[in-house]
Order: C-alpha cells, then structure tokens, then sequence
C-alpha cells in the first residue's frame, strides 16, 4: 500500500512524521520509506542504517554530433523549453532546461542529435532491520525534481512486493513535484500546524487533493500553539483529523540533533499509533 | 569596439539593468561611429525557461565585442557567451549606463 | 534603490514571519514581493486591500479537435508521458500527465492539436497595512512553478518601486534550490538566510547558500530558535565565518511568534519590547549592509 506523507506548508512536521512513523511501523512489519524531496531531502538526517545500494540517476539530454548538421535550426523551433539552441556554427543544449521530450532529436532532418543519459541525481538505499530507506537527492544545478521523483517511485515499485508498506515523504507544496509524488498514491496523510500559515496552505493541499481525488487525513503537529481553526476547517469538510502531535520545546530540542522521538516521548507514540491504526483501516477496505 | 550594456531604459541616463537573462534593453554603443542603437527584450518577460540563452542569442545578432552588466549572466547564458567570444564586465549594478560605459573605460570595473 | 531577498532552504524557519516584521518595521520605505508564490501566506500578516489581480499565463496545453481526428495515434505514440490515452474510443489529453512539450501537436497529420497558453494563477498588487504596496502571487494547483511566476512578481515590484521613489524592495523568498529560488535571487543586492540550529536547518542553509555564492550576492544570518540548540548554533558561526557571511542576530525559541500570527500581528507588533526589539536591531543591520 502507498502511503504519502504532504503537506502544503514546508517545516510543519512531515519528515518528522514520516521517520518516526516508518521507525514505529517497522518493529512489526516490512516498511520502505522513501524520501521525495529530492531537492532539499532529510529523513537521512533521522534514520540511520547499512547502506546497501546506491546508484546514479540519468535523464536522457540531446547530444549534437556536427558531422551530418546543415544548422537548419529544426531543433530550436521545436522546443517549447528553450533547451536548444542554434548559435552561428554550433548547437548548444541546455541540459536543466530540458524535458526530454525528444522532439528535437526525432524531427531532425539529418539525424544529428541522439538522447543520451545524463546524471541528475543519486538514490541511495539503505537498510536497518525491517526498514528499508531509499533517498534521492538532486546533484546541484540541477533543477527539476520531478524526474528523479518518478524514477525513485519506480525503483520502490520495482524492488519491493506491493504486500510492503510503502511511505513516500513529499516536498512540501502544491505544484508539480508534489503532483508527481501522490498521484500514484493509495493514501495520502497531510501535516499541519494549527496557525494562520498552516491552516492557509492546508487548504490549498485539501483541494490539490481533491482534484487528484485521493483519500486523506490530517495529522496537526505542534498541537497547543496556534488556535482551533485548523480543526473546525477538517470539521466542517469532513476531513479526518488522525492524529494530533503535542508541541513541546523537548520534540525540538530532538530533533535539532536529528533524533527520534517516540522512544523517549510516550505522547508521540500513542499519537503514531493512531496514524498506524488509520493506515491499518484503509488497508482492510481496500 | 561595440558595446553592449544590459539597461532598464533607452538613454544615457537609464539604469543599468543588474540582470542579464531577463535585462529590459540592450543599449547598444559603437565606439567607431558613435552610433547608438536600443533594442526592447521585454518581451523575454514571457519566457519561462530559458530567458538566459534566449537573450545571448539575441545579443549576437549585434556583432559586439563587450558586455557590461549587473550580476553577470546566469549559467546557461554564461555558456553561450562563452562560445561567442563577447568579453564580459560585470559590477556596473547601481550605476548608469553613462557612468558604467565610464567606469569601463576606467578600468575600474572587473571581468566577469 | 536595494533589492532584499530573504530565504532559508528548509521551511518552518520562520522566513515568512522575519520578513514580515521587516515589511513592517521599514514602512513605507518598502516595497513587499511575496514570491514564495506556491505558498503564498506574506498576506496573512500584510492584510492586503484593494487588490489589482492579473492572470498569469505558462506553459501550453493540447487540445484535440475530435471532429478533425482521424484517429492515426500519431500524437499518443511520440508522448514520453502516456498523457493521451484512448478513452470511449477517442484520444484525449490528460492534462495531469502533460508535459507541455507539444511534440504531439507537430506530428498531427490532421491539424486536429491546438496548443493554448496555460492561466496557472495570478499575480496581485494590493494595499498593506504598512501604507505601501505589496506584489503577490498565487500558483495554481500542479502548476509548474519555473521562475517565471516569480521573476513576474518581482520585476512589478521593481516598477513599483521605482515609481514611488521606493528606498528598498524586501522579498519574501522560495524554498528548495530550484529554478524560483534562482529567479528570486537574481538582481538582489543583498540576501538574508534565515536559518535554525538544527542538523536539517543547517544541511539546507548550506545547500541554498551554494546557490547565493555562485550569483556572488552578499549575504547576512538571522539564526531563529536560537537557544534550542547551543553546539548546533556554533556549528552556523563557524559556517557564516568559513564564508565571510554576517550575522545578523539571534532570535531565541519564542511562543509568542505564533501567537503573534494567530492574531495576524507580526511578532514586532505583538511583542515590541521583546522579540520585536531584537528584529529592530536586525533591520537596522540590514539596511546598513545591504
């Protein structure tokens, strides 16, 4: 089962959430985690283990070979991405701009451009008991994320049986990487904060979500701070509040040195076991 | 030598464009015939990739022998620059053009 | 006329609330951009007023005129994406899957794909509360947010600024590493990183600040949450030290910065001779270095 953990404002609590929760799951069952921010990942940061693979991740780019080129400019007029271009003796591809769409290299006349795969980004997996942790981060310079997220979800689907429990943590936000990163999903569990800020792009999450047409929760972190309008949102839309982690200056104290917390906060851990039993109950209905 | 300074307007007196990729006007000045030629890129503004390069090839159709700009060219129009020999200065953001072109002149401004 | 950016990397650093206080301690010396515009929420604190929207165009999506069709799946088997699959026997665009390419409208023997511009949001001019004007922005929902959006937010800002004889322009800038933060950056005259002494804080302040160095832009630090961590807030000294980065102040771990935004204060207001006095400082700072 797949299960995305999003949320629409960054640094309310998803990464927390989803390396206590995998950790949590895990003492019990087969878990795979997967790190989608692949521009600024950090469940690394949190969970530890033995690296058991790694490998380069490629996007195929356009290559020029200036042999057979009549520098008819076929390829500049057919990209929508301004990712090639016909200088006076030369083409020149810009390789973050491009979509590999192929259009260049398959209208040209005179076969002068073949994709080939270069390296955007590197996934790393790692292996600590039950859980597996699979990062992908995107080399600087790089950027498109949304590439990298489809070819790490591929590597999950690949590897593991779809009988695994699968937690993919999203970027935060509501444009493309974070589309590409739930569209596939069986359930989605959305992070917030009860403030203006967190109830505001919680809002604009729930109608991301809506529109993808996927079931979700709410899980509100920090909890205490703020006021309750993020509760009477969820409550006047239906939308389950599974979980609701207290606010404590000891949950920041641990997880400024990139620890876990529920071991040593049993408030967290009775608030995971809800996530755990809300997960449970989608998966028996499924 | 030709000239070419990224501008916010089409005089002397205009601001220096800071930005390169998504400069409002090339002020164009031809030190041999002391002609002045203005060319409006605003229209870049519509880009959402690639503003850089789109605007280096541009600047290529003028034939100059010297860039003056703010920041410098982000990456991808640095590469085409690159390609094309044009000389790049850099560091004339809060000026004019007229005391950038100055500043040039000078020595006082330093290559990108 | 000086362009501020502030950005942090990681979110929940408190960007939004230090710029914010800053947007309000310079007044209307300012002119405010918000162009964190995937989620915006600078207006939850500015109340803007009086808003001047325009719609926002990028990107181009297919449409297929199933009267000229002659149903030959040119256009589905040259699609990298899968966005046009076969549904109740005719080809229709997915725009979710849609990359934008428009390879598919060129190979159509039948001219029956139109490529039309995109509305993926707006972008606004409002009144703030500050007695001057804030651009801002809104994305919609799986939009593709390049840094178009946000150079478009930015450059009115410039307008603006120049117009009204403006001495500074703050940003209120977008997280990650990406195309927006670079067109963020661009054209600024000094950049504030907002960063908290946590292992995940500092990873990103690191990462983004590579971005800052290849620009060649001057940077400051306002460390947030200060006293949470006391090894980690050295671990950020040696940081600004080792990259000639000024510290700008330290902000301590304070509940009042929530409580200031739940009443749609920001912490300057709520908390004048507290916190607010240590973001005075700050903006003095600022201003001297930029």
């Amino acid at each position: 089962m797949k299960i995305t953990i999003a949320s629409g404002k960054g640094g309310t609590g998803k990464t927390t959430l989803s390396t206590n929760l995998a950790s949590l799951l895990a003492e019990q069952n087969a878990v795979v985690l997967a790190d989608l921010d692949v521009e600024e990942p950090n469940s690394g940061l949190f969970i530890s283990g033995k690296k058991i693979h790694a490998e380069d991740k490629f996007k195929m780019i356009p290559e020029w070979k200036k042999d057979e080129c009549i520098l008819c400019g076929n390829c500049q007029k057919v990209c929508n991405f301004n990712a090639i271009m016909k200088l006076d003796k030369m083409i020149m591809v810009f390789p973050e701009l491009c979509h590999a769409c192929y259009a260049c290299s398959e209208l040209c006349p005179t076969k002068s451009l073949t994709m080939k795969p270069k390296k955007m980004g590197e996934l790393k997996h790692y292996k600590s008991g039950n859980l597996d942790f699979i990062e992908s981060k995107l080399i600087i310079g790089e950027e498109q994320a949304v590439p990298l997220i489809s070819q790490t979800i591929k590597y999950v689907e690949k590897n593991f049986p779809s009988s695994t429990t699968m937690l993919f943590d999203a970027p935060p936000g509501t444009s493309c990487p974070v589309i590409e990163a739930t569209k596939d999903a069986d359930l989605i569990i959305l992070v917030t904060e009860p403030t203006p800020f967190g109830l505001h792009d919680l809002t604009l999450a729930v109608e991301t979500m809506r529109e993808l047409k996927k079931p979700h929760g709410v899980v509100i972190n920090r909890f205490g701070i703020g006021d309750a309008k993020v509760e009477e949102y969820c409550a006047e839309n239906d939308i389950p509040i599974i979980a609701k982690i207290p606010n404590s200056r000891k949950i920041a104290e641990l997880y400024s040195i990139g620890k876990l917390l529920y071991k040593e906060l049993p408030e967290v851990a009775v608030e995971l076991e809800k996530v755990i039993g809300y997960i449970k109950k989608h998966q028996e209905s499924a | 030598m030709k000239i070419l300074l990224t501008a916010t307007g089409t005089e002397w007196d205009s601001k220096i464009d800071p930005r390169f990729g998504r400069t409002e006007f090339f002020f164009i000045y031809d030190e041999e015939t002391e002609k002045v030629e203005t060319y409006d890129n605003r229209a870049i503004a519509n880009e959402a990739h690639g503003a850089g390069p789109r605007t280096a090839q541009k600047m290529t159709e003028y034939g100059v022998n010297v860039l003056i700009t703010g920041n410098g060219p982000g990456g991808n129009a640095a590469s085409v620059i690159t390609q094309t020999g044009i000389k790049v200065i850099a560091g004339a953001g809060n000026m004019t053009v007229k005391e950038a072109y100055d500043a040039y002149k000078r020595g006082e401004l330093k290559e990108f | 006329m000086k362009e501020i950016v502030i950005i942090s990397g990681k979110g929940g650093t408190g960007k939004t609330s230090v710029t914010a206080s800053l947007a309000y301690l310079a007044n209307k010396d300012v002119i405010v951009a918000d162009c964190d515009v995937d989620a915006a929420d600078m207006h939850l604190l500015m109340k803007p007023i009086n808003d001047r929207k325009e719609d926002f165009f990028s990107g181009v999506l297919p449409t297929i005129d199933q009267n000229k069709c002659i149903k030959c799946g040119k256009c589905a088997s040259v699609c990298r994406w899968d966005a046009i699959p076969i549904i109740d026997n005719k080809y229709i665009v997915q725009p979710i899957d849609c990359e934008g390419c428009g390879y598919c409208a060129r190979v159509c023997p039948a001219d029956a794909i139109s490529m039309n511009e995109q509305n993926v949001g707006d972008w606004i001019i409002s009144d703030v509360k500050t007695n001057t004007k804030m651009v801002h922005a809104r994305l919609g929902i799986g939009a593709e947010n390049s840094g178009k959006l946000v150079a478009k937010v930015k450059n009115e800002a410039k307008v603006l600024a120049e117009k009204l004889n403006k001495d500074f322009i703050i940003v209120d800038g977008s997280p990650g590493i990406g195309c927006p933060v670079v067109s963020s950056l661009s054209g600024a005259n000094l950049v504030v990183l907002v960063t908290e002494p946590s292992v995940a804080g500092i990873h990103d302040v690191k990462r983004v600040y590579e971005l800052v160095k290849k620009f060649g832009i001057k940077a400051g630090c306002i460390i947030n949450k200060a006293d949470i961590n006391t090894d980690k807030v050295q671990e950020i000294h040696q940081f600004l030290k080792a990259e000639d980065i000024q510290l700008i102040s330290e902000i301590p771990y304070d509940e009042n910065f929530t409580k200031a935004m739940t009443m749609g204060q920001t912490i300057v207001e709520f908390d004048p001779d507290g916190i607010g006095r240590i973001l005075v400082n700050s903006w003095e700072k600022i201003k001297n270095i930029a």
